[in-house]
């Protein structure tokens, strides 16, 4: 039997990954799918909670979310393919024009 | 008739700003300036003479200066010999600037030189007008100035310029002994009048003020180029012609002789300065006398001619002629300006003035050379010209003083006088050009007239010191020594005749005739004497080894110990503080910098460290971000 518990460690698996690769990764790409991940973890969350209560209104939070996310990494990825074509390079830390 | 003789010198000071400040837009009228001023100034001396002659006799003055309470009055004076003196001056002054148009027609520096001519009338007439020792010491300066000046007029000349000097700084040495001698005279009476000169003769201190006397007579030596001051006038005919004819001839440096007569009072009391005077005369008329007899340059024959003639008119104020003196003064101004305008003349048109390539230029040149003859006659005292008169007035009065040392070198001088004058006339106007391309030609009218005006008074000026005119000079120009009674006069007279004859004889004889005169052998014998006399006594060489040469040594060991200690010492004191601006700079430097910059660095060092937080990576900041969150989950679960 899947418990609660169950469900809220492995959100907390998937957002300690996402965590560790929005810190660690060097490529812009990888970071926005890390992000990605802390948001589905969040998403996770809400609907097992949803579920646990009988309160619908936690998965429409969830629809919510997913949709500002595809529209958040739709921006992020325009501003990177724009960065790639000026900088060559997708890795965060190369792009540092603005850097003291 | 106006009398206004204050106003005498102030025409040429007029002009000579006018020329001075305009020269370059007035071009050639400045020399109508300087001609219309002279000429007004000789007018109005001719109208002072009058109205002195009348019985009225205008002066000014006015407080100059205070000296210990007493003011000092800047005034004229107005008497015989002052007149006599500013006649002679602007009337010979106005001819010879009227001669200098013609003779300095093509100068570049046209009007500058009309300038100095009035600067210099303007500094005479003053000096002849003074009533007092002060300003007739500033006057006195100023025409020497002036003579240095119009000496050094073609500069570029190295010559010029050196004669230049050579005058100014000889005439000066006699000049430091007149300023000694005035402070004398006015510390011994506190009065710088000429007028309080017979008071102050009364002075019971007979040594000081006979060597106050000798010491007046020292600036009248190196004004009127007496022995040993008298080597400057040769050099100085470096001048322009009409220079040399205007202050080198008849007015500067008859300016010691007047000195000499304005201070009368003074000498006739110190009968010890008065022989002075007359040996100093009687030795310059000789010896220059004789050193014209070899001379070859027609202008230094005149310069020593005119030596020769102040020692005679020294020599004979010296004898107490104080009217011989001062008539000779005269007279010798008419015909000497004349001679020197005339030897002008000539070098106008012959472009030499070396008298062994002249030669049989009378025809050419029939009016420059009759006046000259006109003038040497008068110089040689041939009755009855100017210079008989007053020659003979000299000799009587020399005679009459019992000196018959000095009566006897003065005849001989008179002699060598008509013989050197009449050398000069049969070389010059007759036998044949000893230059195969002397192209003689007569100078233009505006240059003989004054030859003819000063003839006519080369002629008759001595008149009014003759017996044809009873003696008239005599008594208008006089100190009371009365009538020579006691000598000869009438065998003077022709004595003096004689003089004039047999030197004018001996030349014609020399020059015209042809005539050894002197056999050979005593010729070759007499070599030396020859020598002697064209080395003028090597009076030169003794200065130059005597005094020029140590000056010149003495000046470089000072230039020496200027350069090595003075200059030492200074550029040891810059050294110096060059070190210790050194030392101060380091200060700054290290201290005074050290400090701004080390708080400086203090700020650097601090703030390095912390900038390397702010790396400019959104992952780190994201990193302290979950840190901080993680912390402060943490501390509230502990809690």
């Amino acid at each position: 039997m899947i418990s609660i518990t169950h469900v809220m460690l492995f959100s907390a698996l998937i957002f300690a990954i996402g965590l560790y690769g929005a810190l660690t990764r060097r490529n812009a790409i990888g970071i926005l799918m890390s992000i990605e991940l802390i948001l589905n973890a969040a998403n996770i969350n809400l609907v097992a909670m949803a579920r646990l209560w009988g309160d619908k209104s936690g998965i429409l939070f969830a629809v919510f979310v997913i949709g500002t996310a595809a529209a958040a990494t739709i921006v992020g990825l325009a501003i990177l393919i724009a960065v790639y074509r000026n900088a060559k390079t997708v890795y965060a830390d190369r792009i540092n024009l603005l850097r003291w | 008739m106006m009398n206004y003789p204050y106003l005498i010198p102030l025409f040429p000071l007029m002009a000579f700003a006018a020329n001075i400040l305009f020269g370059k837009k007035l071009g050639k009228k400045s020399a109508l300036v300087s001609i219309a001023a002279s000429t007004a100034s000789a007018a109005l001396s001719i109208s002072a003479f009058v109205n002195f002659l009348r019985g009225s006799v205008a002066s000014v003055s006015f407080a100059w200066l205070n000296v210990n309470g007493a003011p000092v009055m800047f005034g004229i004076l107005v008497d015989q010999l002052s007149l006599m003196m500013l006649l002679v001056v602007s009337v010979i002054g106005t001819l010879i600037q009227v001669y200098s148009t013609g003779y300095m027609s093509d100068d570049k520096r046209f009007s500058r030189f009309f300038a100095y001519m009035s600067l210099f009338m303007f500094s005479m007439l003053s000096l002849v007008l003074s009533n007092n020792f002060m300003m007739i010491y500033i006057f006195w300066e100023l025409v020497g100035v002036c003579s240095y000046f119009l000496i050094s007029f073609w500069f570029e000349k190295d010559s010029a310029a050196n004669a230049g000097k050579k005058a100014f700084i000889t005439t000066r040495i006699g000049d430091v002994g007149l300023f000694i001698g005035l402070a004398m005279i006015f510390w011994l009476s506190g009065s710088p009048y000429f007028s309080d000169l017979p008071a102050i003769a009364q002075n019971p201190d007979r040594v000081l003020l006979t060597a106050a006397a000798i010491l007046i007579f020292c600036g009248a030596v190196g004004k009127s180029a007496q022995f040993p001051l008298h080597v400057w006038l040769p050099d100085a005919m470096e001048g322009p012609t009409p220079v040399s004819a205007l202050i080198h001839a008849a007015t500067m440096v008859a300016a010691g002789v007047y000195l000499v007569a304005r201070c009368y009072p003074l000498f006739a009391a110190c009968p010890a300065a008065l022989v002075v005077v007359a040996y100093i005369g009687i030795v310059t008329a000789f010896m220059a006398g004789t050193i014209a007899l070899v001379v070859n340059d027609i202008k230094r024959i005149l310069a020593y001619s005119t030596i020769s003639q102040l020692g005679y008119m020294i020599a004979a104020l010296g004898c107490g002629g104080y009217t011989a003196g001062t008539f000779h003064l005269m007279t010798h101004a008419f015909f000497k300006a004349l001679l020197f305008l005339g030897a002008g003349s000539v070098i106008h048109g012959v472009h030499t003035q070396d008298i062994r390539q002249m030669g049989g230029i009378f025809s050419k040149m029939k009016i420059t050379a009759a006046t000259f003859i006109i003038a040497s006659l008068a110089i040689a005292g041939v009755p009855p010209l100017a210079g008989f008169w007053s020659k003979d007035e000299i000799l009587v009065s020399m005679f009459a003083s019992g000196n018959y040392v000095i009566f006897g070198l003065a005849y001989l001088t008179s002699i060598f006088t008509a013989f050197y004058m009449f050398r000069l006339c049969f070389i010059v106007f007759f036998g044949r050009p000893r230059k195969a391309d002397l192209h003689a030609h007569e100078s233009p009218a505006v240059m003989t007239v004054p030859l003819m005006v000063l003839a006519f008074f080369s002629i008759f000026i001595g008149l009014v010191g003759s017996p044809l005119m009873h003696n008239w000079f005599g008594h208008f120009v006089t100190f009371g020594e009365g009538h020579h009674g006691g000598a000869p006069a009438g065998l003077i007279m022709g004595a003096s005749v004689a003089a004039g004859v047999i030197g004018i004889a001996i030349a014609f004889a020399l020059y015209i005739l042809k005539w050894q005169l002197v056999p050979q052998a005593v010729r070759i014998r007499f070599t030396w004497l020859h020598t002697l006399l064209i080395n003028k006594y090597y009076m030169d060489e003794i200065y130059l080894s005597a005094i020029i040469r140590p000056i010149a040594l003495l000046s470089k060991y000072s230039f020496r110990f200027d350069k090595n200690l003075i200059d030492g010492v200074v550029n040891w004191t810059g050294l110096f503080s060059l070190f210790l601006s050194e030392v101060k700079n380091s200060f700054d430097k290290h201290v005074v910098d050290g400090l701004v910059n080390g708080a400086a660095k203090l700020v650097d060092l601090c703030s390095g460290h912390a900038r390397r937080l702010q790396t400019g990576l959104i992952q780190n900041y994201m990193l302290f971000i979950i840190a901080g969150l993680v912390i402060i989950l943490f501390v509230n679960l502990i809690r």
